[in-house]
């Protein structure tokens, strides 16, 4: 499947040339416009970027507290359970709300329990390897897990892996992401770290911030919800 | 056939005439600056940003040979493929090789200045094959069939009974004045684009060396829906967007977006390592990543303003810019515009066809002040200016100069011809605006300042004289 049929395209580029033409470029060297900066400042997952970016507090509640802020801001629906029956019974509310007929999930811990606790009317369309792209897309929502929280810009990160692929989460009206609090970290810098944590060099194909439900501003610089990706976004946090 | 330079002045006197059309993009920019400043100002210390993120570019860009070499080898470990473009005509063929061998019908777009770079839809739809832009901005463009206004705003410079009206007319969609329904009738047209295509083509934002993944930066989802979709992803990026470490874009991805769109973050921010890889339930067989230099190189080798290639096309500098808010975008002719396209076009395109764009400027600096990577942009412009004369000398610019340096150099001459100014003068209304005017340039829209009766110098002895 990986690539499986990229080895029997070839077609000579000039990868040497090009080389070639950025090391004799690089012979001279250039001067620096700007002040260096204070040590430590390399370029590295350890550096402290967040003593430029905007503050974020340092235990669970201020960052839990700055993520809901973030989220209205955002216009992402945010949404506490206290266990995963509540987290369905959210949903069942807003099938009913926005009329939802089908819902599509991918197999997953937390995914696994709430879906039990669904109403029987809600179709369920499961995303799996294999799974039909055309019904994804007659799905009104896409219920999925994540990697983490970032409290500091209200994002979501997801995943291929952690998040039921690539269109689960931006194909459907309206996507739903599931979390615990474990998962809420203060930054991108954090969010980085935890990736790393995990997968360590064998990172998922796809890794996304969320942040928010898809817009534009093409148009008279006028924020339009529901570009191209969902139009609605609620993210369900679970202790 | 006029110069690029003659076509520049035609295009700006009609432009710059356009007084609503001014305004209204004045009226644009002014609500942009105004959001970017109150996002500036969340940051606990935005100008140590500038400087940390400057530091990481020029890190990256003084050891970009090694920087895409280690890319390279990370992206190809899992399953990418990368072709490396010297030029546009490589690039294009690489791009219609692969969509020929492979069968493509149809091919979706995401935003990618890279394809406008080197024209790769018009070869594309030569080739016959339908190839749809899915940025909303991109689409009315494309509808428009003209190139995009601004490089991150497309279409700012329409107003929405215009893409109404467009609409109306391509579309067969009822009138609307809403940019919510106009928005939907796009949704609507494209949805149904993504699921039939088999190749997706989209730009990047950075490339990581670190991971082997690019980056891709955007608020519709569009750019995401092209790259799960469609069986192919073919991305054509150019070689300076590198970042060395993924945690890099913890700093850059908060930037882009505050200078950009005034935004904490951009709605969606992606990276990408690879084709669908095992145990994943969807994503392309196939990931091609198109490297484009294009004569960067070329800019590279510019020591002094090596750091332009550090652009990460926020935009900031054209939203500040007095001449961009005046003259608009399409009047540069170029595929990246204001200040900072200005500053690279002439080493990409040639600097003698191109030399005007640095003429372009106010040297006010509010672009390089704007820069969240910290490009010297104003003097990047003289710098061109500079370079442009020392390469090529222009005959009646050395005459005056020589003319200039005479006078100045013997005071008795200089006091002869202060004299003999005013009625030199009166005789200027006999050729004003006729191509004897030696400065109808100027006169063509102000009045030419009447020389003073008397010098300074003569002005100062005489008040001495009374003062005694």
């Amino acid at each position: 499947m990986v690539g499986k049929t990229q080895g029997d395209f070839e077609m000579n580029d000039d990868r040497e040339k090009v080389l070639a033409r950025i090391s004799e470029a690089l012979a001279v060297p250039a001067p620096r416009h700007h002040e260096t900066p204070a040590a430590g400042a390399k370029a590295g997952i350890a550096v402290p970027f967040r003593a430029w970016l905007p503050p974020v507090g340092s235990d669970f509640e201020a960052q839990r507290a700055l993520f809901s802020t973030q989220c209205v801001v955002l216009k992402t629906e945010f949404v506490e359970c206290a266990d995963a029956a509540a987290a369905a019974a959210h949903l069942a509310a807003l099938a009913e709300a926005n009329e939802w007929k089908k819902l599509a999930f991918h197999p997953g811990t937390i995914n696994d329990a709430i879906v039990p606790h669904l109403p029987e009317s809600l179709g369920l369309f499961k995303v799996e390897s294999g799974y039909d792209k055309v019904e994804l897309e007659t799905c009104d929502a896409g219920l999925t897990e994540c990697e983490t929280l970032v409290a500091q810009t209200g994002s979501i990160c997801v995943t291929a892996l952690s998040s039921g692929g690539r269109a689960l989460s931006v194909l459907p009206h309206h996507h739903v992401a599931v979390a615990r609090h474990e998962q809420l970290v203060p930054d991108l810098t954090a969010a980085y770290e935890r990736l790393a944590a995990r997968y360590g060099a064998n990172y998922p194909s796809f890794i996304s911030f969320i942040s928010g439900p898809s817009r534009t501003g093409d148009i008279e610089r006028i924020l339009v919800l529901g570009a191209h990706g969902p139009k609605k976004l609620t993210v369900l946090l679970l202790p | 056939m006029i110069s690029i330079q003659e076509q520049f002045h035609r295009d700006t006197e009609r432009t710059t005439a356009d007084v609503p059309r001014r305004a209204f993009i004045r009226k644009a920019l002014h609500g942009y600056e105004v959001r970017r400043d109150e996002t500036k100002a969340t940051f606990t210390d935005w100008q140590q940003a500038r400087t940390v993120a400057a530091d990481i570019k020029y890190d990256g860009l003084n050891h970009l040979d090694g920087y895409l070499k280690e890319f390279e080898e990370k992206f190809t470990a899992r399953g990418g493929k990368i072709f490396w473009a010297s030029n546009s005509g490589q690039a294009r063929d690489y791009i219609l090789k692969l969509a020929k061998e492979r069968q493509v019908k149809s091919i979706v777009k995401s935003k990618a200045m890279t394809s406008e770079e080197i024209h790769l839809n018009p070869a594309l739809e030569e080739a016959g094959y339908k190839v749809v832009e899915s940025d909303l901005g991109e689409f009315i463009q494309q509808l428009m069939h003209e190139p995009p206004y601004h490089f991150v705003f497309p279409c700012m410079h329409l107003k929405r009974d215009e893409i109404s009206a467009l609409f109306q007319r391509e579309l067969g969609s009822a009138a609307t004045d809403s940019p919510e329904e106009l928005t939907l009738i796009a949704r609507r047209f494209l949805r149904q684009q993504y699921i039939e295509a088999d190749m997706g083509i989209s730009g990047g934002n950075f490339i990581v060396a670190e991971t082997g993944m690019i980056s891709i930066t955007e608020n519709e989802g569009n750019a995401r829906l092209t790259t799960a979709m469609p069986k192919i992803h073919v991305a054509l990026i150019g070689i300076e967007k590198i970042l060395p470490k993924l945690a890099d874009l913890a700093l850059f991805l908060p930037m882009l977006a505050t200078a950009g769109t005034g935004q904490h973050i951009t709605c969606y921010n992606s990276m990408y390592g690879g084709p669908r890889q095992p145990g994943e339930t969807d994503g392309p067989e196939e990931f091609h990543i198109v490297l484009l230099d294009n004569h960067r190189t070329r800019l590279l080798a510019d020591a002094q303003q090596r750091d332009a290639l550090g652009c990460i096309r926020c935009g900031a500098c054209l939203n500040v810019c007095p001449i961009f808010k005046n003259i608009g975008g399409h009047a540069y002719g170029t595929t990246y515009q204001g200040p900072i396209g200005s500053v690279i076009t002439p080493h990409f395109r040639g600097l003698q066809d191109w030399k005007h764009l640095s003429g372009a400027s106010s040297l006010c600096g509010a672009c390089t002040d704007t820069c969240p990577v910290k490009i010297d942009i104003h003097h990047h412009l003289l710098h061109n200016r500079r370079n442009a004369v020392a390469e090529k000398k222009v005959w009646w610019e050395r005459l005056i100069w020589f003319g200039f340096v005479q006078t100045m150099t013997r005071p008795w001459f200089l006091r002869i011809a202060n004299k003999l100014a005013p009625w030199g003068q009166k005789l200027h209304p006999l050729v004003l605006g006729t191509v004897f005017d030696p400065v109808r340039t100027w006169t063509k829209t102000r009045d030419f300042p009447e020389v003073a009766p008397e010098s300074f110098h003569d002005w100062w002895a005489k008040r001495k004289e009374t003062s005694k």
